[in-house]
């Protein structure tokens, strides 16, 4: 596609839908990928999730690659939903004195009239949990253990320091909550938005896509809470 | 029985319109929700006030021109279901209708419950059409076409762009109106031809028209006097990648 032509698409109403299904999707599967890595905590290995950190960022070059990648996946998911909530205050001035939903068929929900907020939110979030971990204490200010005679930094120290305080244990959860409203809706709508859905199939991604939603945010929030209610010491 | 009315009055598209209550004191259950706006009018005229505008032909659950949203919802609690069809028994006595026009930039109103839906009438303009010299009427099935494709096709072309789809979307959108026909073409051999113009077209004179972009909430399937399914929509949505990518417009 040359240049103009991607302008054409990725500035029409379905272009914008296809990028925003794509960025969604591309970004909940690194959700999986990094709530994956998070249960490395609860492995028998105690040092299992400061090796898993370390690998990461041992990665080096390709690790600042994937993080550009999805920095641009954020930002332009963001942007595109913003654009979206715009234009839908632009397409009506005047609301209605009273709205309801027809019901079944219509996907309407909390969740789906909602992306806006929780989306917000959880961009509001992620710059707070990378300034807590990603640029927070580390070996300098000695968070450091020693694996196989290498000194690596301790992220799990950091993770039980702050799990244990109740606006990390509680406010992590909650978020992740939140999350899982974002992607009821997200995942099922990215798949209708790239067109791969059909009336027989769009039943069961919908469903699909309230299981994974719940899932992942079972396995964040399983993290904190137990760090808080077992002191520190999972 | 007594029923409520609170209606949208506007006086023209400048106006900020405003809400007004009526009483119609002898409703009776047989009617249908037109028929109400026809006794609560004759009311208005013999105490000397404007009657309200409201669209209607068939008056037979058909032509859909008399869509306006009812209680919040476009044509009424009834599903597949033109306002029409509404009848007062589905009412109790001394019950609130609130009706109110469909709201969307892209659909202005003109007077009280009457909105423009001209921008529907550009969008089919942009292609959904196919230019073919038909000639004589050819045999039948002399163009073998597949049931399935047929059926869905069929299913599709029951458009009868009533806009209620617009009026429901939270985002005013266009796009079950304009994928139903694009779906509907892009099914059939004889909109093969202009495949790719069409869908590209169609979609820009949509965007061009103000209406919101589609965040799959699909409660146009719901109010859809038809039913159609947003399965339309992501038949367009294949149809546009697919003349971006590989098309030559």
């Amino acid at each position: 596609m040359e240049g103009s032509k991607l302008k054409h698409f990725a500035t029409s109403p379905i272009g914008r839908k296809v990028f925003t299904g794509v960025t969604g999707l591309g970004l909940t599967l690194f959700a999986l990928a990094h709530m994956a890595g998070n249960l490395l905590y609860f492995s028998s290995d105690p040092n299992a999730y400061n090796k898993y950190g370390h690998k990461l960022a041992e990665l080096g070059i390709l690790l600042y690659i994937i993080e550009i990648g999805l920095v641009a996946f954020f930002v332009y998911h963001i942007f595109l939903g913003i654009s979206i909530y715009l234009g839908k205050r632009k397409a009506r001035p005047q609301n209605y004195e009273k709205y309801a939903s027809a019901g079944k068929p219509s996907r309407q929900t909390l969740a789906s009239r909602s992306m806006i907020i929780t989306g917000l939110i959880l961009f509001a979030f992620l710059i707070l949990h990378i300034l807590s971990f990603k640029y927070g204490p580390s070996v300098s200010d000695g968070y450091v253990v020693t694996v196989d005679g290498e000194e690596i930094r301790d992220l799990k120290r950091l993770m039980d320091e702050k799990f244990s305080t109740p606006l990390y244990a509680f406010g992590y959860p909650a978020v992740m909550i939140l999350l899982a409203v974002h992607l009821r809706h997200g995942i099922w709508s990215a798949f209708q938005s790239l067109g791969a859905t059909n009336p027989r199939l769009s039943p069961i991604i919908y469903t699909a896509g309230g299981i994974v939603a719940i899932l992942l945010a079972i396995g964040f929030l399983v993290l904190p809470l137990s760090i808080y209610f077992s002191g520190g010491a999972a | 029985m007594t029923i409520n009315v609170r209606v949208w009055r506007q006086d023209g598209p400048e106006d900020r319109g405003r809400f007004e209550n009526h009483v119609v004191t002898d409703a009776n259950p047989h009617m249908s929700f037109l028929e109400l706006l026809d006794v609560m009018n004759e009311q208005l005229i013999g105490e000397g006030k404007e009657p309200i505008e409201f669209d209607h032909d068939c008056r037979e659950g058909i032509c859909g021109s008399c869509g306006v949203v009812i209680n919040g919802t476009a044509h009424g609690p009834k599903q597949r279901t033109a306002s029409c069809q509404l009848h007062m028994r589905d009412y109790s006595d001394g019950d609130t209708i609130v009706v109110e026009p469909w709201r969307a930039s892209a659909l202005p109103v003109i007077k009280d419950l009457v909105v423009d839906r001209t921008a529907f009438d550009r969008i089919m303009g942009a292609g959904g059409y196919v230019s073919v010299a038909t000639g004589g009427a050819p045999d039948a099935n002399a163009l073998p076409v597949p049931k399935e494709d047929v059926d869905a096709a069929f299913d599709y072309a029951t458009c009868i762009g009533c806009g209620a789809c617009v009026a429901a979307c939270p985002n005013s959108s266009a796009s079950l109106f304009t994928g139903a026909k694009i779906a509907h073409l892009s099914l059939l051999p004889q909109g093969e031809a202009e495949r790719t113009r069409r869908v590209v077209a169609m979609v820009d004179q949509m965007a061009e028209e103000g209406f919101g972009d589609c965040s799959n909430h699909a409660e146009c399937e719901a109010v859809c006097p038809k039913g159609i399914s947003i399965s339309a929509i992501a038949r367009m949505r294949r149809e546009y990648v697919k003349a971006m990518v590989v098309g030559d417009s």
